[in-house]
């Protein structure tokens, strides 16, 4: 196993995903597995290829600056859990 | 012991671009909350990001202003971080292939040396909403406004080569006119189109070995970036002489209480999880585009300083001064060719109007009196109709609305007389009436007689209602008193 049980711990908490006890050994194991596969992949010989971002080549497509977008605050608004006065409103934020 | 103060900059620059970096909604300033918040900037499921050509053009421009490597290949990345004012949960940037590769700015000192400021790179990226702490809001809460977010901003990094606020200042100062001039940016910083993050570190001086550096976030004015650097240098001086050692730490200062502190270290316990955006393709720009661009470059500042010494016989200093920003560039330019005479184009563009935009908290771009009404004016002090004293009443009146110079001298009978007749005779009138002035005069020596003139002079320019020719008055003067000697 090449991943502790507190880095699974570390990561629940940076996602905000909640992993209750019975599944953290579960979860442990199989993302062992991955990173096992990840070295397994990094085994092979790579010098003769190009590092990719991406598996197509490919590149991105840009846009005309103009606006297209309308306003529709109320829409986005009505299907918000908590709005006051045109603001999303979340529990309080203290700095 | 002596300590050298070391600084780096991160420097956030929102783009003047017409619309966001991923979505076609408004960038524009001082809206209704969450009115230009369109469903890719909230982050609604499906929503996909397409790239503002715009904003990737304005990020080329910035590296080709500051000869740094293009990156010709570019790739957005997540960062990941929870925070409401950024819907997605993360902020869609760039780390391992920015944009903007290394490059340096120059900087000019009080002195009058020149220094190089590496820069590390500048990446393109989104910027986040804002959050509402203070106003109306419901108990227990605090508000999300997300019209800015997804802002195009690029972050320029540089190397740590500060070794001093002054430095530092004028590193920040140097990058405003640089993306000014380029248009950009429109450099308003009380609106936080530029916000400057600042690590800093000492060690003692004559030493090579970087010291412990603290992050100060998000300061939007050189005055505040200048406040805090100060404090955070004493602090860590402070703290080093008692035996303590600085921990790596983020730290806030509050520009208005004067009060620095550190970010809760919970709060900074970040890890990003950096990887590659797959919304989004790697971003090619062809050398035909770079190129279109560098031709299409507007005049950088440190060219339009040279330019002005040359053209305007300006000092470099004044130069300096007048080119650093894009629009009080082109006032001056104005001016100066429109009144022909450009040193006292210069000195009232930075003297008197610059002072009373200053007072006003306006720019030159809302100056009240116009660049072709100050050049009216000043063509009336070359060509020696009004002084200088009396130029300053036209500018007030100017100010307040009071229509063009040659209206005003007009309205206000401020004509100064040149004619050297009548200026004999208001001299030789002084003279007549005031025998023992003149007695006093012939009897002191050398160096009475000329703080005497002083006394001459008021009493004839108080006889010509201050409307007499100054230079004019101490020659006629000068002659008259030498002949009775």
């Amino acid at each position: 196993m090449i991943i502790k049980r507190e880095e699974i711990e570390k990561l629940a908490t940076l996602s905000r995903i909640s992993i209750d006890e019975k599944t953290i050994t579960d979860v442990t194991e199989r993302l062992s597995s991955v990173l096992d596969l990840v070295d397994q992949l990094k085994t092979a010989n790579t010098d003769s290829v190009q590092g990719i971002s991406r598996p197509f080549q490919v590149s991105q497509r840009l846009r005309e600056d103009k606006v297209t977008e309308s306003n529709q605050r109320d829409k986005f608004q009505a299907i918000a859990p908590a709005t006051d006065n045109g603001l999303f409103t979340v529990p309080k934020m203290i700095d | 012991m002596n300590w050298e103060t070391v600084i780096g900059l991160e420097v956030h620059v929102q783009l003047a671009t017409k619309t966001k970096i991923f979505s076609a909604a408004s960038t524009s300033f001082g809206a209704e909350p969450n009115t230009q918040a369109c469903a890719i900037d909230l982050a609604m499921p499906g929503t996909l990001p397409v790239l503002n050509e715009q904003a990737v053009h304005y990020a080329i421009m910035f590296g080709l202003a500051i000869d740094a490597e293009i990156g010709k290949t570019s790739v957005f990345e997540r960062k990941n971080y929870f925070y409401p004012d950024l819907p997605k949960g993360y902020q869609t940037t760039q780390l391992e292939k920015p944009i903007v590769g290394r490059g340096a700015v120059a900087i000019q000192l009080a002195d009058g040396s020149t220094k190089s400021i590496r820069i590390h790179h500048a990446h393109l990226e989104e910027d986040a909403g804002k959050s509402v702490h203070e106003g109306d809001l419901p108990h227990g809460s605090s508000g999300v406004d997300l019209n800015r977010a997804g802002t195009p901003l690029i972050e320029i990094v540089s190397e740590p080569d500060m070794r001093s606020i002054e430095e530092a200042v004028a590193f920040a100062k140097k990058l405003h006119s640089i993306v000014t001039s380029i248009g950009i940016c429109d450099g308003e910083m009380s609106q936080g189109s530029m916000r400057f993050d600042v690590n800093v570190s000492v060690r003692p001086m004559g030493t090579t070995k970087l010291g412990t550096r603290t992050e100060t976030k998000n300061l939007n004015s050189f005055k505040f970036m200048e406040e805090a650097i100060e404090k955070e240098v004493e602090r860590q001086i402070d703290v080093i002489e008692d035996g303590g050692t600085i921990r790596q730490e983020t730290r806030l200062y509050n520009g208005d209480t004067k009060v620095a502190k550190a970010m809760r270290s919970k709060e900074e316990a970040n890890d990003y999880r950096y990887f590659p955006c797959p919304d989004l393709l790697p971003v090619i720009v062809s050398d035909e585009t770079i190129e279109a661009l560098r031709r299409a470059l507007p005049e950088l500042p440190d060219a339009r300083q040279a330019r002005f010494v040359e053209q305007y016989a300006l000092s470099t200093y004044d130069a300096g001064v007048l080119s650093s920003d894009a629009s009080t560039a082109s006032f001056f330019e104005t001016v100066a060719t429109h009144c022909g005479n450009p040193k006292l184009a210069a000195n009232w563009t930075m003297g008197e109007l610059s002072a009373a935009l200053n007072n006003a908290g306006l720019g030159f771009a809302d100056s009240p009196v116009s660049a072709d009404q100050l050049a009216g004016m000043v063509a009336r002090i070359a060509d020696n109709s009004i002084s200088g004293k009396m130029a300053k009443q036209v500018f007030e009146a100017m100010w307040q609305g009071g229509g063009n110079a040659d209206e005003i001298i007009d309205a206000k009978g401020l004509k100064q007389v040149t004619d050297s007749g009548a200026l004999e005779k208001i001299v030789t009138d002084v003279l007549d009436s005031n025998p023992t002035m003149v007695e006093d005069f012939i009897n002191s020596d050398e160096n009475k007689r000329k703080k005497k003139l002083g006394g001459f002079m008021g009493q004839i320019m108080k006889a010509s209602k201050g409307q007499a020719n100054p230079q004019q008055v101490n020659q006629i003067l000068l002659q008259k008193l030498n002949e009775l000697l």
